[in-house]
């Protein structure tokens, strides 16, 4: 009988073993040194602020893993064979395996700053990277993070939730600008000034200091600044965690290379989620996908393939969503920070800067490309749709209710929306339709 | 380049005066307790009015200081910051002992009420305002069950959830129902003579409402208002309630007119995460709820057939079930677990383990309503911020992950995982019935 072996137990490998083991009888096992169980990594930040404990982290309960014939084991891989299909544990257990799935995940950055190792400096990735951050940052006065991304951000919260003041050092000119047009990333600007915390732009980390323990002490920016503090976040970014790779006939390059179905260069070896390099035929640049829910598509397109069913992964149309503190953003299609020739944008905002939406579409036939919008939840599917149809500005205006996906007695922005481009296209004067009604009863 | 900066020391220090503003709040509620118990040994007397002021007045003013340095310190937004890493409100010892307490006053409060007559006294002055009689311990109870929801109703409209439209206006429905109806009407009618009747409690949870007695009483008083009030009771069992919840669910009973939800959604709030999410407190769950419900439907048809047959064959074992539900069902399970229990199982013990409406209601949803939990697309990130904050111990997440709709019987619609959700996943809404159920949100296509 087969025995697929998956090192690393996050979203993509447990979703491929479920999704294998909905067709498959073969053998299962999951391997990970960094905990028994299946949690889910998003909400790690909620444990440090006692919105929750590990175990409700834990998206299916301890016997699920038995009931479905899902072996797993707790170690760290030492080492792959390729040849004789086998993988070797720190503690010198031999696994063989007929097919092995690579979902091991992702490390932290550091660029070599002086002091980056030093105790009381960590990224933040993994359940051990919040057991240390724990004990890191408590009873410290002041707390650093360097790096304004998705990662930081959360690190900012969950210090402010302990009421620890923050300095949060931004590369950029405005948050997140490498991927949010200048409106979204000053939104955010505001949305963590409001909270109370040092946000420092346009600025970067020189050197971190020792104290005479040779514990962090200080920062040093590239202002020449000093801050002193107790604790230092690196939260500028990630790379594929492929060491235990590299040691193998497996090709890497920055991470595990795979084609469009997710296979290495060795015939059944696959690998999925943030360790995977997707090679673009033609483009410069290979794919790097460090999603929650890129990691989830890819361990389903990877487990049909497992199966026997051989699956292209298609991502299909981009979406994503994050929380910056209070602030929820959705996206969906593409929108560039900085606007695309062939393209224009509508923005609205909300004279609070609380709510925004941002249309992106193209000049040639105002088609509708891509969506951000904060403060407002929208409807996946529908946006979606309007996306893939490829209607155009005026049409996505006019059905905005269709999409409104905010609890009921929330107030609505749709014809603030509305009254915002007939302001400025006072010829082309557009009027708000009503809520389509749901599919099925009444088609249009 | 910087920006944009705060002065940090001013902002330490704000934060310091209202931490301090706050702790001072506490502690006033803190004082009023403290003026409570000691009114319980008799102190008060000679002064109620004055005591009332200094327990329940200074737990008012303090709530209200606390919710207004809070409101200050944070911005809107989901705050369940250190809910897990406190004692209080993660069983710990401090909740032990509060669930200790809560559970020996229910105790006290139905068996041995005598225990109570200073506090009784106490709220005299209150009952002679509303029906010119004395308070007794039922009276006493109705007004600090009323009491805690005002206070605590305010602290969800004002602090924890005043970024949400959906949660403060249920508050207020909340607030409105068992201040009107479930407290004032019927201590008015008393005044008035007229049965004490609570137009917002309908068979099977007031199970006595269509027993054979209860009916006769209210037929036989003088006066229309009786014989309304039998019409009222089963219009709205088998009526209303049948079609309020095709269109709305079961939430338009549980979490916005019932006291027992109510509660639970005021005063029980900063338990809620407490409930089991296990698949066997599931099961458990329903196998305990349906019996309920089967129990007072047997209890009732036993009552009515005594009642036809005038007492000849069933008289005896019908009075004992009567007695039995009373006792084990209305008293010890809805009141003593149900309201003790709250720092230890959560808030809804009572509503997902026992209540027979509930029940009654569950089944109305699940296969006869147009309510669901609508699931945007696959945009979960099983955070689990959902299943934990579910008072009824719904599994939330495992339907939100697999981009599936919740279309649970026990759901109360309370709306609260649809407002934790760090990626508004989750919607409650109302709609037509095809894909329902389904799978990755048909509900557009």
């Amino acid at each position: 009988m087969d025995h697929l072996v998956i090192i690393g137990n996050g979203i993509s490998g447990v979703t491929a073993a479920r999704t294998v083991r909905k067709t498959s009888k073969m053998k299962i096992t999951i391997i990970s040194g960094e905990t028994d169980h299946f949690f889910s990594r998003t909400a790690l930040m909620y444990i440090y602020m006692g919105h929750m404990k590990y175990e409700h982290t834990k998206p299916y309960e301890d016997w699920f893993w038995e009931k479905n014939g899902i072996n797993l084991i707790k170690g760290w891989v030492e080492k792959i064979d390729t040849d004789n299909k086998y993988v070797e544990m720190k503690d010198g257990r031999i696994i063989n395996w007929s097919k092995l799935l690579l979902a091991t995940g992702s490390q932290p950055n550091k660029f070599g700053w002086p002091g980056q190792d030093l105790p009381g400096v960590q990224g933040f990735y993994s359940l051990q990277d919040l057991e240390l951050m724990e004990q890191n940052t408590a009873g410290i006065d002041h707390a650093i993070i360097v790096g304004g991304g998705l990662i930081g951000i959360e690190v900012a919260e969950m210090l402010h939730s302990r009421n620890i003041p923050v300095t949060f050092l931004v590369r950029e000119n405005n948050f997140w600008d490498i991927i949010l047009p200048e409106e979204e990333a000053k939104m955010i600007n505001r949305e963590i000034v409001e909270h109370g915390i040092d946000l420092r732009l346009a600025t970067e980390l020189k050197e971190i200091l020792p104290d005479k323990n040779g514990r962090v002490r200080a920062v040093v920016t590239d202002k020449d600044e000093e801050i002193s503090c107790g604790f230092v976040a690196l939260t500028v970014g990630v790379h594929p965690n492929i060491s235990l790779v590299k040691n193998s006939k497996i090709e890497t390059g920055r991470g595990v290379l795979v084609n469009d179905f997710l296979e290495t260069s060795v015939p059944d070896v696959y690998a999925a989620g943030d360790c995977a390099e997707i090679i673009v035929p033609g483009e410069a640049r290979n794919r790097i996908e460090q999603l929650w829910y890129t990691g989830r598509m890819q361990g389903e397109s990877v487990g049909k393939t497992i199966a026997g069913k051989r699956t292209k992964y298609e991502r299909g149309i981009w979406f994503n969503s994050a929380k910056f503190l209070d602030l929820e953003y959705q996206t969906y299609g593409f929108v560039s920070n900085i606007p695309l020739e062939s393209e224009n944008s509508f923005y609205w905002e909300h004279e609070n800067g609380k709510h925004a939406l941002r249309i992106v579409y193209k000049k040639e036939n105002r088609a509708v490309t891509g969506i951000n919008v904060f403060g407002i939840r929208m409807r996946h599917k529908v946006c979606e749709n309007w996306i893939r149809e490829r209607r155009p500005l005026e049409y996505v205006l006019t059905h905005l209710r269709d999409a409104n996906f905010d609890p009921e007695f929330f107030k609505r922005h749709e014809q603030a929306v509305i009254d915002h481009y007939n302001k400025k296209n006072p010829q082309n004067k557009l009027q708000l339709r009503r809520r389509r009604l749901p599919a099925g009863l009444f088609s249009e | 380049m910087q920006l944009i900066q705060i002065n940090e020391t001013e902002l330490t220090l704000s934060h310091q005066k209202l931490g301090t503003l706050k702790k001072a709040g506490l502690g006033l509620v803190g004082l009023g307790t403290l003026f409570l118990l000691l009114a319980l040994t008799g102190l008060a007397t000679n002064s109620p009015v004055l005591f009332i002021v200094l327990s329940l007045g200074l737990m008012t003013g303090g709530a209200f200081i606390s919710f207004y340095a809070q409101r200050k310190e944070e911005p809107p937004g989901i705050k369940n910051n250190q809910i897990w890493q406190k004692s209080f409100t993660a069983r710990g010892s401090a909740a032990w002992i509060l669930g200790v307490a809560v559970t020996g006053f229910y105790i006290v409060l139905y068996w041995f009420p005598d225990l109570l007559e200073h506090w009784i006294r106490m709220v005299d002055p209150v009952a002679y305002v509303l029906y010119n009689g004395p308070a007794d311990q039922w009276f006493l109870y109705g007004f600090f069950y009323t009491v805690a929801i005002l206070i605590m109703g305010s602290r969800m409209i004002l602090v924890k959830y005043r970024h949400s439209n959906y949660q403060k206006i249920r508050t207020a429905s909340i607030m409105f129902f068992q201040t009107g109806f479930a407290f004032l009407i019927p201590f008015v009618l008393k005044a008035l003579n007229q049965p004490d009747f609570y137009f917002t409690y309908f068979w099977p949870l007031k199970y006595d409402y269509l027993f054979p007695g209860t009916v006769d009483y209210l037929l036989s008083h003088p006066g229309g208002l009786g014989v309304f009030m039998v019409f009222w009771g089963a219009v709205m069992t088998f009526l209303a309630t049948p079609v309020l919840t095709w269109f709305f669910g079961k939430r338009w009973y549980c979490s916005w007119v019932c006291g027992c939800g109510g509660l639970a959604n005021t005063a029980g709030d900063p338990f809620r995460q407490l409930s089991d999410k296990s698949l066997t407190a599931w099961k458990t769950e329903r196998r305990m709820i349906y019996s309920v419900l089967v129990f007072i439907i047997v209890t009732t048809a036993l009552l009515w057939l005594n009642s036809i047959y005038s007492g000849s064959v069933l008289g005896s074992l019908s009075q004992g079930f009567k007695k039995t539900y009373g006792f084990a069902i209305g008293a010890m399970f809805s009141g003593v677990i149900g309201v003790g229990f709250y720092p230890i199982m959560g808030t809804r013990v009572w509503c997902r383990f026992g209540c027979p409406m509930a029940a009654y209601l569950g089944i109305l949803q699940k296969f006869f309503s147009r309510f669901r939990i609508t699931t945007n697309g696959g945009q979960c990130i099983s955070c689990g911020n959902c299943s934990t904050y579910c008072e009824m111990g719904i599994d939330v997440r495992w339907y939100a992950q697999r981009g599936e709709n919740i279309v649970r019987a026990s759901c109360v619609g309370c709306g609260v995982c649809s407002a934790v959700c760090p990626r508004g996943v989750l919607n409650l809404e109302n709609g037509p019935r095809e894909n329902r159920f389904s799978i990755l949100n048909a509900f557009y296509k």
